[in-house]
C-alpha cells in the first residue's frame, strides 16, 4: 500500500542508514544462517570489489518527490526539502565536461522539481554526452500544469527518458505507488509518445522500468518486456523501447515492508540462494559513480541512501578525480545481494 | 521436535532430502528442474498447472511456492484464481463422477 509520509518525516528507526545497515549485518546474518555478503564473494573469487571502466555518472537532484511509494530506496516524498543547489550543479557541469563516462544519469526523487531542473539539463546537453537519461516517475508531467510541457522539454535536448511503471495493470500500480497513478502513468507515456519517444521515425529513446510490488524476484527481463509490450498496445496503445527488470534492494522503506510484513528472513534467503557470481562481474557499482544531492560521492545510489561515502581520499564532487576514483574498494554489505541475484540488478536492469 | 507437521521454513530445506539419498535424490531434482524448463509449453503455463496440482494435492509449501512463482512471472491473481478452479473442478468431478458407480450398484442391487 502507498504510504503517506517518508520514513524520515515519520521519525521512523530505519530512517537512519546506521540503523538498516546494523539490522542487515544481525539476525541471520550474525547467527550464520547465510553468509555475509563480502564471504560469499569471496568465495566465488570477487573480493574485493573493484571499479571497472567508468561508464555511468549518476546525479541524484533531490529527494524532493510528488509521489510516496511503498518500496522507495531513497525515502522520497512531497516532505523530503533536499535538493541540490545551482552551486553543486555548477561542479557537477565541470565533470561532466571532462568525465570519459558516456552515460549521464538523472535521477531523484522527481529530478523535473529542483527548480534548476532545465537549466541543468540544458548545460548538460552542450558538453556532448552520448547517453542523457531522466529517470522521470512519469505523473509528475501531469501534476502540475508547469511540468505538462515535459515530453517537448526532453525531446529538445534529446534526451532518454526512463520510466517507472511497476506493472502493466491498474491494480499493481496503484497499490505500491498510490491512487491514480497508473491512470496518470499512462497518459503520460502516451505524450510521451505523441512527441515521438518510442516511435520508429524518430531515435528518443523510452525505456521503463519495472520493479515487483511485493516480497518476490523480478523474473526473466525479455519475458516480462513482451508481456508489458503485448499489454500497453493492446489496452493504450503504448510503444517504449526495453523494459529494465529490477531488483527491490532491503533497503528503506522496502526493508520497513519486509519486516512488518514478516517476509524480511524469506526475501533474504532468496537473495542469496540466487546469487550468480556472473552478475557480480557486471554489477552497476563497477561502471557507476553516484552523486548525492549534496555532492557526495559513492559507489551506487543505494550506498548513497545508506550514506557509505565511497572509499577514497576523493569524496566529493568538488575534488573529483576520475583516476583516483577508480583505485577504490567498493563498499559493500547484506544490501548487495540484491544486485547479484538471478540475472543480477542495475539501473540499467539484468546485467548478467 | 517441531508441535505442527508443516513448518514454512521447511521449504527451504527441500534439497536437503538429497542428504539421506544422494543419488535419488539428484536424480529427482534434475527431472524436476527440467520439467519446468520452456517446453511445448510455457514456463509461464507450467508455473499455472504446478498452482492448480498444488491445491489438488494440498500441499501448503507448493502453493507457497507456486503463488511466489506466479507473482515473479506476473502471472495475475485472476489467473491464479481460474487455476485453481480449474484444478477444484477437476476434483469435485471425480467424486461426482463416481456418482454413477453408485447409481450403477443401486440399480443392480434393487428388484
Amino acid at each position: 500500500m502507498a504510504l503517506l509520509k517518508s520514513l524520515s518525516a515519520r521519525k521512523n528507526d530505519l530512517s537512519k542508514p546506521e540503523n538498516q545497515l546494523a539490522f542487515l549485518s544481525n539476525g541471520i546474518f550474525k547467527e550464520g544462517e547465510l553468509p555475509f555478503f563480502k564471504d560469499k564473494i569471496a568465495k566465488t573469487g570477487n573480493y574485493p570489489l573493484k571499479p571497472k571502466k567508468l561508464e555511468i555518472l549518476q546525479l541524484n537532484l533531490g529527494y524532493m518527490c510528488n509521489q510516496v511509494c511503498s518500496h522507495c530506496h531513497v525515502d522520497a516524498g512531497p516532505d523530503r526539502k533536499e535538493i541540490m543547489t545551482k552551486e553543486t550543479m555548477q561542479q557537477c557541469l565541470e565533470v561532466i565536461k571532462t568525465t570519459k563516462a558516456h552515460t549521464l544519469d538523472l535521477t531523484g526523487g522527481a529530478p523535473e522539481m529542483n527548480p534548476n531542473f532545465r537549466w541543468f539539463v540544458e548545460e548538460a546537453s552542450k558538453a556532448g554526452i552520448k547517453d542523457f537519461i531522466v529517470r522521470s516517475n512519469l505523473t509528475i508531467i501531469l501534476a502540475n500544469k508547469k511540468y505538462h510541457d515535459l515530453p517537448e522539454f526532453f525531446k529538445k535536448y534529446n534526451v532518454h527518458v526512463v520510466s517507472s511503471l511497476p506493472f502493466y495493470k491498474k491494480e499493481k500500480t496503484d497499490k505500491q505507488r498510490g491512487n491514480g497513478v497508473f491512470d496518470k502513468s499512462i497518459k503520460a507515456l502516451q505524450m510521451l509518445n505523441a512527441v515521438g519517444y518510442a516511435q520508429p521515425e524518430t531515435e528518443l529513446k523510452l525505456d521503463l522500468v519495472y520493479n515487483p510490488a511485493g516480497a518476490f524476484l523480478p523474473t526473466n527481463q525479455q519475458a516480462l518486456e513482451q508481456d508489458f509490450k503485448t499489454a500497453l498496445k493492446e489496452d493504450f496503445d503504448i510503444d517504449f523501447d526495453n523494459l529494465f527488470a529490477i531488483t527491490n534492494l532491503p533497503i528503506s522503506r522496502f526493508l520497513e515492508f519486509l519486516i512488518a510484513s514478516e517476509n524480511y528472513e524469506d526475501y533474504m534467503y532468496a537473495l542469496v540462494e540466487a546469487y550468480n557470481p556472473a552478475a557480480v562481474e557486471s554489477v552497476m557499482c563497477t561502471n557507476t559513480i553516484s552523486v548525492s544531492w549534496d555532492g557526495w560521492l559513492y559507489d551506487c545510489d543505494f550506498n548513497q541512501m545508506l550514506e557509505l561515502k565511497v572509499d577514497s581520499k576523493v569524496q566529493h564532487i568538488s575534488d573529483y578525480n576520475e583516476d583516483l576514483l577508480n583505485n577504490r574498494e567498493i563498499r559493500i554489505s547484506q544490501h548487495c545481494y540484491g544486485c547479484t541475484a538471478g540475472a543480477g540488478s542495475s539501473c540499467q536492469g539484468s546485467v548478467a | 521436535m517441531a508441535k505442527t507437521y508443516y513448518n514454512p521454513d521447511d521449504l527451504r530445506k527441500f534439497g536437503e532430502i538429497t542428504e539421506w539419498s544422494e543419488e535419488l535424490g539428484n536424480k529427482f531434482f534434475d527431472y524436476y528442474g527440467k520439467v519446468f524448463e520452456e517446453g511445448a509449453l510455457s514456463a509461464r503455463e507450467k508455473s499455472l498447472i504446478a498452482l492448480a496440482v498444488s491445491h489438488v494435492v494440498k500441499c501448503p509449501y507448493c502453493i507457497d511456492a507456486y503463488t511466489k512463482d506466479g507473482l515473479q512471472r506476473g502471472i495475475t491473481k485472476e489467473e491464479m484464481m481460474e487455476a485453481v478452479h480449474a484444478g477444484a473442478a477437476i476434483e469435485s468431478g471425480a467424486t461426482l463422477v463416481h456418482g454413477v458407480q453408485m447409481m450403477n450398484k443401486y440399480d443392480k442391487l434393487s428388484m
